[in-house]
């Protein structure tokens, strides 16, 4: 077990710097300086105060050198400034962004499994019944709704039409001068659109894979030797089968996390929650480098810590992992 | 006569049709395509015509999905934006099949340090939430359908890379590949020749169930308003106008998403189609 993780943690060193470099050649590829458009709205900055820009920002140095000077900083976390305006450390911008993306995608994460597994195996146990076909029919079309467009239903319905939720943002004007309890029942009111579209989302692709695992699972020989021994059909389906049946869906855990983060970009500008999806369209909008290089960075470091956890995890859930030579 | 004769890919066209969903999801998108290709004939308004007298009208007779904030048909934007969708679909898809199943074939056949590199590549582009990295690059560039076609195909590469190496993993010790070997063809010829027809059916899934998740990128892009840009229409961007007028104005996000809809669902349910007529085991 532990040499496992040593090994797996030395992994993670070229995978960081490929994401780097990525990252790097992604933003430097595309035609086109954030320089110009400081400054291509100004006739009046002259081609001298441009090349100062340029210089100040280090785009005048070969690609080579910028990146070394890039990774060099990122080693020390230094993410660099943001171009916008108020000119903050990138990391500064991310860290006041991140809390609310996270928290957001791991309540809908938690749902989506929580929803999702259960459904899945309903499916795979009362496989080809009524149950199962109607199941599937949720899950196809689940698997078809665009989110932004659900979430642009949803907005009406429930925001519009009905009024019983808030569309937009995190909190109602002057909601801190609110009780405590207050505060909180009116952030879970403006959150509660966000998180059921984030997790129905997701929801199809993970109760449709549940049911095919259980499925395989519940046709292997040593179900029928239990059913054989006699042995209760309830224990036999969540003591016997589902056991074997979540391992696989642990190492998805961690795949789910770059999509829930990137889809963050479509829910929280839609409902306007200030998170790194929003920050990110922002920064994409605005050309600000810095701010997208970082977040590239950080969305996928958070994608491999998340799959090195769901990794970990399976080693420990998989006797022939746990104790294996690793 | 001829009807008696079994081939391989009959015998799959019967499996593939005796699914009532999966042959009514190709029906859907037959029509599509002979309905954005015929546009002009099936609907008498122009895509961009401005009609300042007729502006957020409700579904009728006249304008069967109602008209937008500029007075234009909704039903010929969204026709016309059929082209948009599907266009990008196969495209993209084609990118991606291209490029994954190249990938997929070099690691699998070598192995070794090419396998590394090559896998390593594909681990590290998986870290990234793809939409970031669609988002980052397509802002950079110029607004262009083709632009975005090409960035969707190069982000999605990777699932159909795995899928081809493992397939080729499971081939390369086979019989027949060591007897094209002794018979002194080349690698190049092996791998395009003997592996590759070998490995294409996983491909032909994964490729089916892309295009649906393509066509759901670029309506999201679009839908931010950097894909494909007005006036030319697009489900996508029909539906920004659809979120600026939704107190008004149902229809305007209604009908561009039922068509998202459908078209998606339809290629997913092909897709799954295609998987359980190429292998009977799977089914049900």
């Amino acid at each position: 077990m532990a040499n496992y993780l040593i090994k797996r943690i030395l992994m993670l060193i070229p995978l960081l710097l490929g994401i780097t470099l990525i990252t790097f050649t992604v933003i430097h590829l595309a035609p086109g300086e954030p320089v110009e458009m400081q400054t291509a709205m100004s006739p009046k900055v002259s081609a001298q105060s441009r090349a100062r820009l340029r210089e100040f920002y280090g785009l005048d140095k070969p690609l080579h050198v910028q990146y070394g000077k890039w990774l060099g900083n990122l080693s020390r976390l230094d993410f660099g400034r943001s171009f916008a305006p108020d000119n903050r450390p990138v990391l500064d911008k991310i860290k006041e962004r991140i809390p609310i993306t996270i928290s957001l995608n791991v309540i809908a994460l938690i749902l989506e499994f929580g929803l999702a597994l259960p459904i899945g195996i309903l499916a795979a146990v009362h496989r080809d019944t009524l149950l199962d076909r109607a199941i599937s029919v949720f899950v196809f079309v689940g698997f078809a709704v665009p989110t932004f467009w659900l979430a642009l239903l949803c907005m009406y319905f429930f925001g519009v039409k009905l009024s019983w939720l808030p569309i937009s943002g995190i909190h109602s004007l002057g909601s801190e001068q609110l009780p405590f309890f207050g505060r909180v029942l009116d952030l879970g009111k403006h959150l509660v659109l966000p998180i059921a579209i984030a997790t129905f989302g997701s929801l199809a692709g993970l109760s449709r894979y549940m049911r095919s695992t259980m499925i395989e699972v519940l046709s292997q020989d040593y179900i029928t030797t239990a059913r054989a021994k006699g042995v209760k059909e309830r224990v036999v389906i969540y003591r016997h089968a589902l056991k074997n049946a979540l391992l696989p869906v642990i190492t998805l855990l961690g795949f789910s996390l770059p999509a829930l983060i990137g889809g963050s970009v479509i829910f929280e500008t839609i409902f306007s929650i200030p998170g790194m999806g929003q920050l990110f369209y922002q920064g994409v909008m605005a050309r600000d480098y810095p701010l997208v290089m970082g977040i590239l960075v950080i969305g996928a470091c958070l994608t491999l810590i998340g799959n090195l956890l769901a990794d970990l995890s399976y080693a420990l859930a998989d006797p022939r992992i746990r104790h294996g030579k690793g | 006569m001829r009807d008696k004769v079994s081939s391989p890919a009959r015998e799959f066209w019967e499996r593939f049709t005796t699914n009532r969903f999966a042959t009514a999801g190709l029906v859907v998108i037959a029509v599509l395509f002979l309905l954005s290709l015929a546009a002009a004939a099936v609907t008498p308004y122009s895509p961009d015509t401005i009609d300042a007298w007729h502006v957020l009208l409700p579904p009728s007779t006249a304008h069967w999905f109602g008209t937008d904030e500029l007075g234009r048909d909704v039903f010929t934007r969204v026709v016309y934006g059929a082209r948009v969708s599907l266009k990008v679909g196969f495209v993209a898809v084609g990118i991606a099949v291209v490029v994954g199943t190249v990938v997929g074939l070099f690691a699998g056949f070598y192995g070794g340090w090419i396998d590394s590199v090559l896998m390593r590549i594909v681990d590290i582009m998986l870290c990234f939430p793809t939409f970031f990295l669609i988002l980052a690059v397509i802002a950079m560039l110029e607004p262009s359908i083709w632009y975005i076609m090409v960035i969707i195909g190069l982000t999605g590469w990777m699932g159909v890379a795995r899928l081809v190496r493992a397939e080729v993993l499971s081939l390369k010790s086979r019989d027949f590949i060591l007897a094209a070997r002794v018979l002194g063809a080349s690698d190049l010829r092996i791998i395009f020749r003997h592996v590759l027809p070998n490995a294409l059916s996983p491909v032909l899934v994964s490729a089916t169930l892309g295009v649906a998740g393509a066509i759901l990128t670029e309506s999201a892009l679009s839908f931010l308003g950097i894909g494909v840009q007005p006036p030319t229409p697009s489900w996508g961007n029909i539906l920004t106008s659809g979120k600026d007028y939704i107190e008004f104005a149902w229809w305007l996000s209604l009908f561009p998403g039922l068509a998202i809809l459908v078209t998606v669902l339809s290629y997913n349910l092909v897709g799954e189609g295609i998987r359980d007529a190429l292998d009977p085991r799977r089914r049900g």
